[in-house]
Parts: C-alpha cells; sequence; structure tokens
C-alpha cells in the first residue's frame, strides 16, 4: 500500500453504540477494533503514533487540524532518531477532525496520510473529535470498532484486528533482545516494556551508556554491570506485568544504586512495594498535565499517555507520594523515604510535551554516578 | 489547597490605566484594567484607577474603589499616591502609557519617598525587557539569540559590520519615523550606495542588522508566579511572516506550522528567559524561527499584558490579566482557580481544539496621503478575533468581521493595478492579492517565493477556492453535502447567495430545509477533558452535537459593537456592558454576541453566555432559532447592530426598544427630512442627485457652494467630502464611482462658522427622560468625533438650550422613541438646525453618563425592558465641567495630513474634570499628549478674519505667556500691525520646520486657508512636522482660542487632582442646598 488516499466512507462504533463516520485516510484495507482513548495535544503527531504506550488503541487527537507539518523522512532499521520513538506506528488507528493533505515543514518528506498508508495504519478524518472526546469523557474510555462503510458491524465485529492487551503486548512492544548504547561512563539499565526511544536519547545526551533490555530478562544478573536502573513506559495494564514486578522486589533489596520508573515502570515500581493500581476513567493523556512536587511546592506542565494510576493511599509507610497531579489529585510519582528508588507517573523525557522535568534524568544520573560501585 | 504565599499584603493598590486609544494600544487595557480591578476587589482591597479614557469600562462606578479621570503622568500620579495613601502599584495592565509612567515615578524617587512598592513584575525586570541594550546582555547571558544588530556612524564601520553579519543585512537610518529609511541590502555594492544615500540625507546613523526576511514570527505568552512556577498560555503564529508588525499580521492561534520540537523548543525558551528576567506575572515573547532550520531570535519581551495577551486570553479562555493581578498580589498559579472549568487551577496550559484566525482592520483610506503599505509600524486601528474548527471557517468569518464590504475570501473584491507589487509590498488587501493569484493559477510556490507566506497557510486557501469555482458553475446547492462542505469552509448565505447568482435568502432557505445548521461549541481550556461550567461559546459547521440546552431563563441578546474602527470603538463596548449588566440586574438571561477580542464585553463572566461569533443577519437569526429569546438589543453597539435592526425585524425577531421601522425613519434621509419638515423642525438644505450632471444645477439650488457630499452607498471608505467649488465637486462625484438613481448622493449645504451641540438622551416611550447637551469647542465642519466636547454648555444662550431640549423631545414623541437616542444641532445666530438624529446611544454616551454620575445606557436598557424609575437628573447646573477631547495618531501615518474636518480621523478619546472650563480643557489636553509651551510658540493662519480674531490670544501669548512667537510671513504682518511682537519665519517648508526641528518652539498653532486646495492644504509640511516632533499642533482656531485663554487663566497656578466620586458628590450636595434642578419633565 503506497498510496495515501484511502476510499470511502469509513465508521467508528463505541460500546456503547455512539457511531461517528468519517473518510478513510491512510491504510485502504482494514478493520480493527481497541480501546479508544484521546489525546489533547495540538502538536506531536509522529511522537505521539510511534509511543508504544499507545500499542493496541484507536487514539482520537482533539486538536482539529492534523498532519499540517508532515512526516519526516523513515529513519533507518536500528536507528534512534527522532521525532520517531519507536520502529513503527504503534496505535490500530487514528481518528481526527481533519487531516491536512498538504504539508509544510523543512523536515517533511511526506504526508501524514501517505505516512499510515505506509504502515497499514487506518486513519478516520471527518468526525467531530470534540464530540466524541465528550462522549469518552462521560462514559469513560470504551472499545471501538474502526471499519469501512462497506462492512456490516455484526462483520466487523468478528473480524477486527485487535491487540491481545493483557500478557502478550508487553512482549510485543518490547525488544527482541538487548542493546546496549554507549554514551559514558555511567551504565543505565532500561528495563524496556515499550520504552519510548527519547528516554533513551535523554539518557545519552547526559553521557551515560544504556543497556536497553527487554522487561522478561533476567534483570538481577543485568544489574551487575550498571549504575543506575530506568523501568520505562508502554502499554496495557500494569496488573499483567506480576512477573517484572516481583523481579523489582528483589532489585530493589539487592541492587544498590537508584531505581526510577517512568509512566509504566511507576506503576509497576509501585506495585513491587505493595501499592496498588487502578484504571482511570479516561486516563491522562496530553502535553498539559499540571502536577505539583509535594515538598517543594513546585509546579510542573508534563506530558502524560497512561490509563492506569497508583492509589498512593495503599503505598507502605516507607513510601511517600512526591507528585500529585493538579486537575483532579491523582498520584504523579512516589519516593521511598530511606533508599534512592523513586518514579513518576509523566513523562520527564517530553517528546512531545514540555521538557520542564527534564532535570529528574540529571538527579537520576548524579545519584548514579555518585552511588557507583563499579 | 497547600498554603498561600502571600509576602505583605498591600492595603491601597493604584492601577494606572493606558489613556485614549491610539493606534498600538486600544480597547485590549480596558479590558486587562478590569480584570486587575477585579481581582483586587475580590481581595478585599482597595482599589484605585487613575484614567482619562471616560469610556472605559474600567472607570465605571462598580469596577475600581475610587477612579481619577485624569492623564497618567507623574504630577497626577504622584498627588493621589499622596492623598490616597497607597502603598501598592499596578503598572502593567495600562500598556506602554502605564509602563513609562512607572518607570517614570520610580526615577524620580516618589515610590521610594512614598513607600509605595511596584507589584508584580518588579522595575529591574521592566527596564531590562525596555532598554534593548540591557535586553540583549540580559539574554545572552543564558545564551538566548537575540537578532545581531550593530550601530554604525560611518561608510567603513557599517561595510564592516555587514560583512561580518553577512549580507543580505537589514538597513535602517537610526530613529526614522514610518520605517522610513529601512531596507533589506543583499550586496556590499547595495550598501555602498544606499549607504551614501543615508548619510548624505542627513542622517548620523545606522544600524546595520541580521536579516530575518521570510522567518516565522511566533509568539508565546508566559506567566510566571512569585514562587517561580512558570507556563505558556498560548503561542500564536503570524501568518505574515517576520518584516509585518504583529499588529498588522494575520495571526493565527495556536500555531500550525510548527512541529513539536519547535513548539517545545520556543517554549522551554520562553520559561527559562521569563526566568531569568524574574517576571511575575504576565509577559508577552515573540521569536523569529527560519523556516529553513530549527534557528530562533528572540525578537523583544513585553513585560507586561498587551494586545497579544488579550488576544490570547479570548483565544483561550485564560484570564491573563486576572492571574496576573493575583499573581502580584502574591498568589501561586496552582491557589488560582481556573475560572471556566472551576475544577481545575490556574497552573495548567489550554489546550485548543479549535483555530483562532485575528486579522487587523485599518482605516487608511480615511487618510488622505497615507502610504498604504504596511510593514513594520502599526497602523491598524482595531481587530477582529474568528473561531472555527477549520482554517477556512476562521478565516472567511474575520474577513467578513472586518467589515469591509467583503463576503469573505473574495479574489475579485479588489481592483489591483500590479498583482505583483501588491504580493510583494504588503498593503491591508494583501490576503485578497493573494487569493487573486492563487485563482488565476499562479503556482503555490511562486505565491510563497513573493510573499514568504508559508506554504500551508497558501495550500489551505485552496479549497476555499475550489468551492467558489464550484458554487459559480453549478449554481445554488440544494443537497445537504455541498451546503455543509461549503459552511465548513466558512461560506455565508449570502455569499452563497452571491456567487449563485441567487435571490437573497436562497442559501438560507434550502440550508434550514436541507438540516444544515451550526452548532454552538464550547470554549473550555482543556479541549473537552474537564466539563466546563462557563457558557462560552463559538459556532461551528464542523460539529455535530450542540453542548449546552437552550437556558430556560427569559432571555436577551445584546448585540456587540463588532470590530473598532475610526467612529466606533470603545464607547460601544462601555454601552454593551452598561446594558448587559443592567439587564442581568432585572433577572434576564444574557446573551453577548460580538468578535472583538479587544473588548471588556467578550471577558466570559460579563454575561451569561458569550457568543463570540460574527455580529450578521445569518448569525443572529440562527442564534434567535435556537435561543428564542424575549428580545434583541441593536441599540447599543453602533453602527453594525443598528444596520440590522430592520431586517431582524422582518424576519420576525423582537427588536427591543424603539421600533425599526422608526429606526429606518430616522437613517432614511428623505424620511427624516419629511418627518422634520413636519414637524416644523429647520434643518440644512439638501437635496438628492441621481446624475453627476445635475450636480452644479443642484448645488445652485442649495445656495452655492461650499456643500457636503455624501454617497449614501458607503462601502468602507468612500466618504463624506466638502466641495467649495465645481471642479472639486465634480472630482468627488467621480470617486464615488458610481452616481444612479440606486446609488444616490446626498448634497447639503455646509454651513461655515456655525457652532454644532448635541443631546445625549433616553425616552421611554416617545417621553424624554433623562438628557444632556454637550458644546463643541471647534466650528460646525469638524466631524463630531473629532470635536472637543465641554458638558454643561458654556457659552449657550438658555433659550437655544430651551430649544434643543424641545426638538430632541418632539423628535422622541414623533418617532416613538424607546431607549436611546442622539441628536446633532448646527446654531448660527438664532437659528438651530438638526444635522442628524440617530436611534441608539451615542459615541459620547459614557462621557455624559460620567460627567452627569447616571448610566445612561443602563437607563436606556431598563426603559427598553420597560422599567421606569423616576429620575432626577441635573445636566446643565454643576459645579464643575466635563471636556471630552480627540486623541489623534497621525504620527504612526506616514504621509498623512493632520487636518481636521468632516472625515473622523480621531481613533481615541478622554474625558477630564474640572472645576472650570480651563482645567478640565487642560487636563484633557494633556492625556492626549498637550505639553504646555515653555519656549516660543509657531503661529500660522489662514485667512484674515481667523489672523484678526486671533489677535488677542497672541497678544496673551506674547505677554502673558511671555513666550517668543514665530510667525509665517502674513500672520507676521498682522501681528505687526497691531503691535504685537514676533520673528518672522519664511513660509517656505524648509524655514518654518526648522523652527521646529531647533526646538525654537513648542506649540505650532497652524489653521490652514479653509478649503483651499484639492489637495493638501498649505503647511502640510509645518503639520507633518509637528506631529513627528511630537510637538502639540493646533489646527482649529476655536480650540486653539480656548487652549490659550485656559493656559493664560491657569498659568502658574497649580491644580489639585480630585476623584470622580468627589466630583460628584459635590454636585449632590449643590442639589441639596436648593439649587433648582432642572431634569427632564
Amino acid at each position: 500500500m503506497t498510496s495515501g488516499v484511502s476510499p470511502g466512507r469509513v465508521r467508528l462504533v463505541l460500546e456503547d453504540g455512539s457511531e461517528f463516520s468519517g473518510t478513510g485516510f491512510g491504510a485502504s484495507s482494514f478493520c480493527v477494533a481497541g480501546e479508544v482513548v484521546f489525546n489533547t495535544g495540538m502538536t506531536g503527531y509522529v511522537e505521539a503514533l510511534t509511543d508504544p504506550s499507545y500499542r493496541g488503541q484507536i487514539l482520537v487527537l482533539t486538536y482539529p487540524l492534523v498532519g499540517n507539518y508532515g512526516v519526516p523522512a523513515p529513519r533507518p532499521p536500528g536507528s534512534l532518531e527522532g521525532p520517531y520513538e519507536s520502529a513503527r506506528i504503534q496505535p490500530q488507528a487514528l481518528v481526527v477532525q481533519s487531516c491536512s493533505p498538504h504539508y509544510s515543514h523543512h523536515e517533511a518528506r511526506r504526508s501524514l496520510g501517505e505516512w499510515l498508508a505506509a504502515e497499514g495504519v487506518p486513519g478516520l478524518s471527518g468526525v467531530d473529535t470534540r464530540t466524541l472526546t465528550r462522549i469518552l469523557r462521560e462514559h469513560g474510555t470504551m472499545r471501538g470498532w474502526l471499519f469501512p462503510d462497506t462492512m456490516d458491524f455484526a462483520e466487523a465485529r468478528v473480524s477486527a484486528a485487535t491487540v491481545e492487551m493483557s500478557a502478550q503486548v508487553f512482549r510485543d512492544v518490547a525488544p527482541t533482545q538487548v542493546v546496549t548504547y554507549e554514551g559514558g561512563r555511567t551504565r543505565i539499565l532500561l528495563v524496556d516494556c515499550g520504552a519510548k526511544d527519547q528516554i533513551v536519547r535523554s539518557l545519552l545526551a547526559r553521557g551515560a551508556t544504556v543497556v536497553r533490555v527487554p522487561w522478561y530478562e533476567n534483570l538481577a544478573a543485568l544489574a551487575q554491570d550498571v549504575d543506575g536502573i530506568l523501568i520505562g513506559n508502554g502499554p496495557g495494564d500494569p496488573q499483567n506485568l506480576g512477573s517484572l514486578a516481583e523481579q523489582l522486589r528483589g532489585l530493589m533489596d539487592s541492587f544498590r544504586g537508584p531505581i526510577f520508573g517512568l509512566c509504566l515502570g511507576h506503576q509497576v515500581l509501585a506495585m513491587a512495594v505493595g501499592a496498588r493500581t487502578y484504571k482511570l476513567t479516561y486516563g491522562h493523556r496530553g502535553v498539559n498535565q499540571p502536577v505539583q512536587d509535594l515538598l517543594s511546592r513546585r509546579c510542573y506542565v508534563t506530558s502524560q499517555n497512561h490509563g492506569y494510576a497508583v492509589a498512593d493511599q495503599t503505598l507502605p509507610r516507607d513510601w511517600e507520594s512526591w507528585f500529585v497531579n493538579i486537575n483532579d489529585g491523582t498520584n504523579e510519582g512516589v519516593r521511598s523515604r530511606s533508599r534512592p528508588h523513586f518514579s513518576v507517573q509523566f513523562h520527564p523525557e517530553a517528546s512531545p510535551g514540555p521538557q520542564d522535568t527534564g532535570a529528574l534524568f540529571d538527579e537520576f544520573l548524579s545519584l548514579a554516578t555518585s552511588l557507583s560501585r563499579r | 489547597m497547600y498554603g498561600r504565599y502571600i509576602p505583605r499584603r498591600p492595603r491601597r493598590v493604584l492601577v494606572l490605566g493606558s489613556g485614549a486609544l491610539q493606534i498600538g494600544q486600544a480597547g485590549e487595557f480596558d479590558y486587562s484594567g478590569s480584570q486587575a480591578l477585579k481581582a483586587l476587589r475580590e481581595e478585599g482591597i482597595y482599589s484605585i484607577l487613575v484614567n482619562p479614557n471616560i469610556a472605559t469600562v474600567q472607570t465605571d462606578e462598580d469596577v475600581a474603589d475610587r477612579v481619577y479621570l485624569y492623564p497618567v503622568n507623574v504630577e497626577v500620579v504622584t498627588q493621589i499616591i499622596e492623598r490616597d495613601e497607597v502603598d501598592g502599584l499596578l503598572l502593567s495592565f495600562g500598556g506602554q502609557t502605564a509602563l513609562n509612567c512607572g518607570l517614570a515615578l520610580h526615577d524620580a524617587g516618589i515610590l521610594q519617598r512614598y513607600g509605595v512598592r511596584v507589584l508584580g513584575t518588579p522595575i529591574e525586570s521592566i527596564r531590562d525587557t525596555e532598554d534593548r541594550d540591557l535586553f540583549v546582555r540580559r539574554l545572552k547571558e543564558i545564551g538566548v539569540p537575540t537578532p545581531r544588530s550593530v550601530a554604525c556612524s560611518d561608510r567603513q564601520s557599517a561595510l564592516e559590520a555587514a560583512r561580518e553579519i553577512g549580507f543580505p543585512v537589514m538597513l535602517r537610518a537610526g530613529f526614522a519615523l514610518g520605517g522610513k529609511g529601512s531596507g533589506i541590502v543583499d550586496t556590499p555594492e547595495q550598501l555602498e550606495s544606499a549607504l551614501h544615500r543615508v548619510f548624505s540625507g542627513g542622517a548620523g546613523q545606522v544600524l546595520v542588522e541580521e536579516c530575518l526576511r521570510g522567518w516565522k514570527e511566533i509568539e508565546y505568552e508566559v506567566v510566571r508566579d512569585g514562587r517561580d512556577n512558570c507556563i505558556t498560555v498560548c503561542n500564536m503564529e503570524n501568518v505574515d511572516p517576520l518584516g509585518i508588525h504583529t499588529g498588522e499580521s494575520i495571526v493565527v492561534a495556536p500555531s500550525q506550522t510548527l512541529d513539536d520540537a519547535e513548539y517545545q523548543l520556543l517554549r522551554s525558551v520562553a520559561i527559562r528567559t521569563i526566568r531569568h528576567l524574574n517576571i511575575v506575572g504576565e509577559c508577552n515573547i515573540q521569536y523569529a524561527l527560519d523556516p529553513r532550520s530549527r534557528s530562533y531570535r528572540v525578537i523583544e519581551v513585553n513585560a507586561r499584558l498587551s494586545r497579544s495577551s488579550a488576544l490570547a486570553s479570548k483565544a483561550t479562555g485564560y484570564p491573563l490579566a486576572y492571574v496576573a493581578a493575583k499573581l502580584a498580589l502574591g498568589y501561586a498559579l496552582p491557589d488560582i482557580p481556573n475560572g471556566i472549568t472551576r475544577r481545575t487551577t490556574a497552573f495548567f496550559e489550554p489546550a485548543l481544539d479549535y483555530i483562532v484566525c485575528k486579522m487587523p482592520r485599518w482605516d487608511l483610506t480615511k487618510f488622505h496621503g497615507a502610504v498604504k503599505q504596511i510593514g513594520s509600524e502599526m497602523k491598524s486601528v482595531g481587530e477582529v478575533m474568528a473561531i472555527g474548527r477549520t482554517f477556512g471557517e476562521s478565516l472567511q468569518k474575520a474577513l467578513r468581521m472586518l467589515d469591509i464590504g467583503v463576503h469573505g475570501l473574495d479574489p475579485d473584491a479588489f481592483e489591483f493595478e500590479d498583482l505583483h507589487a501588491e504580493l510583494r509590498d504588503a498593503t491591508p488587501r494583501r490576503i485578497f492579492a493573494v487569493a487573486r493569484a492563487l485563482g488565476q493559477g499562479m503556482d503555490i510556490e511562486e505565491v510563497h517565493r513573493i510573499t514568504r507566506i508559508d506554504r500551508w497557510f497558501l495550500d489551505a486557501l485552496v479549497p476555499i477556492l475550489e468551492m467558489r469555482a464550484h458554487l459559480k458553475r453549478t449554481g445554488l446547492p440544494t443537497d445537504a453535502a455541498t451546503l455543509l462542505k461549503a459552511k465548513q469552509l466558512g461560506f455565508s448565505d449570502q455569499a452563497i447567495d452571491d456567487l449563485t447568482g441567487s435571490a437573497r435568502g436562497s442559501a438560507r432557505r434550502n440550508r434550514l430545509s436541507a438540516g444544515v445548521r451550526p452548532t454552538l461549541a464550547r470554549i473550555d481550556t482543556t479541549a473537552a477533558e474537564f466539563p466546563a461550567e462557563t457558557n462560552y461559546l463559538y459556532s461551528t459547521y464542523a460539529a455535530i452535537r450542540p453542548e449546552l440546552e437552550p437556558a430556560r431563563r427569559r432571555k436577551i441578546v445584546i448585540l456587540g459593537s463588532g470590530v473598532y474602527r475610526i467612529g466606533s470603538s470603545v464607547e460601544f463596548d462601555w454601552c454593551c456592558v452598561s446594558a448587559a449588566k443592567a439587564a442581568a440586574r432585572l433577572g434576564f438571561y444574557t446573551i453577548m454576541v460580538n468578535y472583538n477580542p479587544e473588548t471588556v464585553s467578550t471577558d466570559y463572566d460579563v454575561c451569561d453566555q458569550l457568543v463570540f461569533d460574527e455580529i450578521s443577519l445569518e448569525t443572529v437569526l440562527d442564534l434567535c432559532e435556537r435561543e428564542d429569546p424575549y428580545g434583541v438589543v441593536v441599540s447599543m453597539g453602533g453602527q453594525i447592530p443598528n444596520n440590522l435592526a430592520y431586517r431582524l425585524h422582518q424576519a420576525g425577531v423582537r427588536v427591543l426598544g424603539t421600533s425599526p421601522t422608526q429606526i429606518d425613519r430616522a437613517e432614511d434621509r428623505s424620511k427624516f427630512s419629511r418627518l422634520l419638515d413636519e414637524l416644523g423642525i429647520d434643518q440644512p438644505r439638501w437635496t438628492l442627485i441621481t446624475d453627476a450632471d445635475d450636480a452644479e444645477q443642484a448645488v445652485a439650488q442649495l445656495g452655492g457652494f461650499p456643500v457636503l457630499v455624501r454617497p449614501s452607498y458607503v462601502l468602507s471608505g468612500a466618504a463624506m467630502s466638502v466641495a467649495h467649488e465645481p471642479v472639486q465637486l465634480r472630482l468627488i462625484l467621480s470617486r464615488a464611482k458610481r452616481v444612479s438613481p440606486d446609488h444616490p448622493v446626498v448634497v447639503s449645504k455646509f454651513e461655515t462658522h456655525a457652532r454644532e451641540f448635541e443631546i445625549d438622551a433616553v425616552a421611554d416611550q416617545g417621553e424624554l427622560v433623562v438628557w444632556a447637551i454637550s458644546e463643541h469647542i471647534e466650528n460646525a465642519g469638524v466631524h463630531s468625533g473629532d470635536a472637543t466636547l465641554v458638558l454643561p454648555p458654556q457659552n449657550m444662550y438658555v433659550s437655544t438650550m430651551r430649544r434643543m431640549k424641545r426638538i430632541a423631545a418632539q423628535l422622541a414623541r414623533a418617532l416613538e422613541i424607546t431607549g436611546p437616542f442622539n441628536v446633532q444641532f448646527l446654531a448660527k445666530h438664532n437659528a438651530v438646525k438638526v444635522i442628524e438624529c440617530n436611534l441608539r446611544a451615542s459615541r459620547s454616551f459614557p462621557f455624559v453618563s460620567k460627567v452627569l454620575g447616571h448610566n445612561f445606557a443602563e437607563e436606556a436598557m431598563n426603559r427598553m425592558l420597560g422599567i421606569a424609575r423616576p429620575v432626577r437628573l441635573e445636566s446643565v447646573d454643576l459645579d464643575y465641567i466635563g471636556v471630552k477631547s480627540p486623541m489623534f495618531s497621525f504620527s504612526r501615518l506616514y504621509g498623512v495630513d493632520p487636518m481636521l474636518g468632516v472625515e473622523m480621523a480621531s481613533t481615541g478619546e478622554v474625558g477630564c474634570l474640572g472645576p472650570d472650563v480651563h482645567e478640565a480643557l487642560l487636563q484633557s489636553l494633556t492625556a492626549t499628549g498637550f505639553r504646555a509651551p515653555e519656549r516660543g510658540v509657531l503661529l500660522s493662519l489662514g485667512p484674515l478674519a481667523d489672523k484678526f480674531s486671533f489677535a488677542e490670544e497672541a497678544r496673551a501669548i506674547a505677554t502673558e505667556l511671555e513666550l517668543p512667537i514665530y510667525a509665517t510671513p502674513g500672520t507676521a504682518e498682522m501681528l505687526n500691525e497691531v503691535g504685537i511682537p514676533c520673528t518672522p519665519v519664511e513660509k517656505t517648508d524648509a524655514a518654518a520646520v526648522r523652527v521646529i526641528d531647533q526646538g525654537l518652539v513648542d506649540l505650532v498653532i497652524n489653521v490652514p486657508r479653509e478649503y483651499d486646495s484639492l489637495g493638501r492644504p498649505d503647511g502640510f509640511a509645518i503639520r507633518r512636522r509637528a506631529v513627528e516632533a511630537q510637538v502639540p499642533l493646533f489646527t482649529d482656531l476655536q480650540l486653539a482660542r480656548a487652549l490659550i485663554e485656559a493656559l493664560r487663566v491657569k498659568r502658574g497656578r497649580s491644580f489639585q487632582v480630585k476623584a470622580w466620586d468627589e466630583y460628584l458628590n459635590r454636585s449632590a450636595q449643590a442639589a441639596l442646598r436648593g439649587r433648582g434642578p432642572l431634569a427632564a419633565r
């Protein structure tokens, strides 16, 4: 499929029976299903579409004009180059109010439609995404089916391609092998359950070497050789990563350096110390989520993409809440009172989104360096 | 939340206002000041405002605790600080005027002497942003680049600087006005010759600057609190790239062509910069961004609320000024609730799910000789903001909102002699030139190469042009799909009618029967992530589900004033806001429709429901169909809503107040004239001409020249003029384009040496309720908007006043007026003639309301809603005087003759009170930039009669003011004749101008020989030079006489400021002492 144009009308049907129809773009033959989620960012569609946290979901963008600055040239295999956050488009489908057929940017080489088509991902445009978002806000995120008008719903329901969201999804988004990116003396183990490439780039830019490993590897063995451990973001429900939580519990006793969790990593780390996680009604997906550091009272605007959260009242005694979401009071970070273990729900690596909390990487790396036993 | 961080709480805070509206400083400061005062009130802090702009909402009784209607200068503010024991000062809500005054107060040591704290951004930070060298240095400290600029005073250093910066360079002659003498130089050879021209032309210095031609211009609005929490509220992208002032550019929000990396890069730099500069509150940062790389430069930082911040507030729903005021008082961002959602806080960055398009409105055609090109200097007088889901919807709405007679992106709206030149050298019509070029098949690349407008914007115009062509080709659509698509691209019903050659109303009929209707969508700051509590709405055809149920309460719709232009600005916004408040007090659910981001009426907490949208028959009917209101108010927002009255009435909408049939009777020249005849009211003789060849005969019937010519079909720009002889008349008629039975021209006798008066009044079912007569200082012939008004009149017979009141009462009865109206009179000898009558609130409503202490707009609204409370209003015998003066922006309009005439030229006004007319006049003149002369006066008087009638004043200048007089030959001769010493100056431009340039004079009185030429009256160079050198200029004899008299009387005497409430109380006390009130009825 190389054409950016796909013929005909496309329908999106939600679990509650709501239906939206519009014009298809991107992949021309498809029928997909997934959890429908919305993102309120006004820029950053390339970053968002390659963020593995969206794996298995149907992504709705609330900003009505999408595709204006096109998409850069594809990156070579194995490359870490931005603005791509992984090697492929992650969501099942993209839903927008309008997709610009023309683009204008010095780095753009193709249109959003062409990119989606090349990756075989369907898009739906001409939808009142604000109304769709309001439905999702009121009902909570729902499952949705996206299929051509030529198909009927019953047929779509049975034949839709879905992603197995329990355990399998984490294997799908994780790397297949250990990759080491040389960047400097300090060595960081990045536990990857769908981590964005920007996490690696953020560490490399600060002069660290990154050992990127699939989450199911034997982490204790790999941890022998590093100064810090970072658990990255990823899709799905953290409850399905019990085995990783188990491994982390062990590491927290044995490993002397700092352990830092991001997003899904934050949830799994909290689970490892016995805290509970729960599903948010419609999640936090956007680049304008305000959080406050409970100690310093400093506030930051953060980039977020998650559907689950940590119930901080279930934290053990030697752990404390670190950040809180100013909008809805949900937990945005936790830390150990006694050891260099901490995690945040948001994305300090940004991309897309504000870079206000990038200093967390500096703190993490300086701890890793100063506690280094190697 | 987690405790508040309030350092030392001020008790009495003074807010500095911005003064008169002028080009570059308009209504946005009424909005920001009002918000700041609201924030102070909430805190229980005693708030004091100084602002001579009497037409603002912020100078209302219920906004600040105390108001001073005085010029914002050190002398006045010092007195206020002392007598009101001010301990806190807010500088950032009154534009550059307030900021400059604040810096001057600081430098004079006054703030320190009285222990006044500047709240919010500290003085040092303001200084860092105002002083270019300091600014560049401060940004360099954190590695943030600014455009490179080298000041050179000779050829050699300029050449070296250019080589170092690299060609092409921007060359600016130092301190040139109007962007004169700046240009882009591509090669060393070009530079050589340009430098030769500049230095031989007398410039002492040139700036050689990095050329950022074609770079994107991006702005961010940044907010920071005293605890260093910092956010960016909004970014905006100029459609017109660098080189055109952001106030002159079409601007969209959010940015459309920046990818996330660029968006975040500039956002991060903004936050870093604002932290480094230690700004507390709100500021604006402007960038140039290279479209071919990620290079950027910071162009400037405005450490105050600005036009952009008002725009950003309206574009996002984030109340920047209110939040900035709270931050100045010591609050932290997360402690301030978000007023839109009422469940989140001010620490967040709005997510938009619509596109906003801002467009400037120019009135350059109103000024003879104005340079038509737009560039780095601001010339526009107003702006509009449109909201939509598609670029086409926003853009075409905005184009219609400009009220320049176009129905959207019409490539054929204007004639272009040289399309290429129109594209290259931007004028107010450039967007239409771009449309024409694309419509003619010019390549996008080519248009981009010439205009440097980003290809994305150009591409986005194509579907609009294609739809135009489609509609033209296929005729009136009946199917829902085509209609919906056209509406989503922003076509109005009328545009569809016109394009398809259909009768008015056809598209609407088809659209409604096909079920294509607009949906009201919310502006909620969060892109629907959280439910919003506030009804801030816009209409769109790209939404499918309405967001709120029509309210059940009894509703009234108030139509706002629309775009500010010369002749219609903040005064009508004041009327609308007063009306909304009055209706709300009576328990009505108020719906405000307006689209001007510089207004208070578009503040979402002024009404129950704000519909930020067009004010057109189509949108108002759609709204009425949806809401089914009790009635619509058309008489508060000036001419735009007033023009809709009759058609709304015909469409079955209830128009509140005076019947639209009667409005039509007053608006239609012939009908109104007949009415005056029936009532036995005198009027200047007039006639309609439908054939240019009959003109001279018509003039003979009127009693000869001079005559006033006014085309009845007034497109923006086509204007009134005075003809003094046949050649001139023919020229004017030929300019009026078409004279035909359908487009007749009104020719009326132009009365010279007559006085002018006006009455502002409110009537109820034909009975006069309140009224006020103001007197013009200038003789008739100066547009009432440019005249200096005195209330109560000082030079008027009681019998004349009674006559005018009687006429007003007669008209009220005959036209069955309920609501506001205004009548203008001519008085010569003992005759009183009616010039015109408007059955709506007038420009002077706020002035008379504030001088008399009785809100006429509120009174009118009450009467229109059937509420009649007895009124006793004294409008003649007051113990004080109010004077309203016009504010001109001639210095901004290069090439324009600063002359007054029948066409209005002022951009704003001020009104001051005083114990006598002299003090009130001097204060109000000072508020428009006047400084009492100390060095000398240049006199250049027109006709002999004028020369002699000024003799006494000239003598006063010489003997009492003891100032040297410089006079042009004729004037000098007269002065010598009557024995007044003076220095004659040759009338040649150079000689008179030299007197100004050498600083020998600091007052110029130049009354040109009246009506003597087709082009510029003589003395142009003198007037122009005076304006450019900021030397006060008077071109009206009567005003000049009043000024000299005031200077003479007040010479050597200081004044005591007095608050507005103090003036009003005095008059109340006077009434109590038993001075017979002379109120209506």
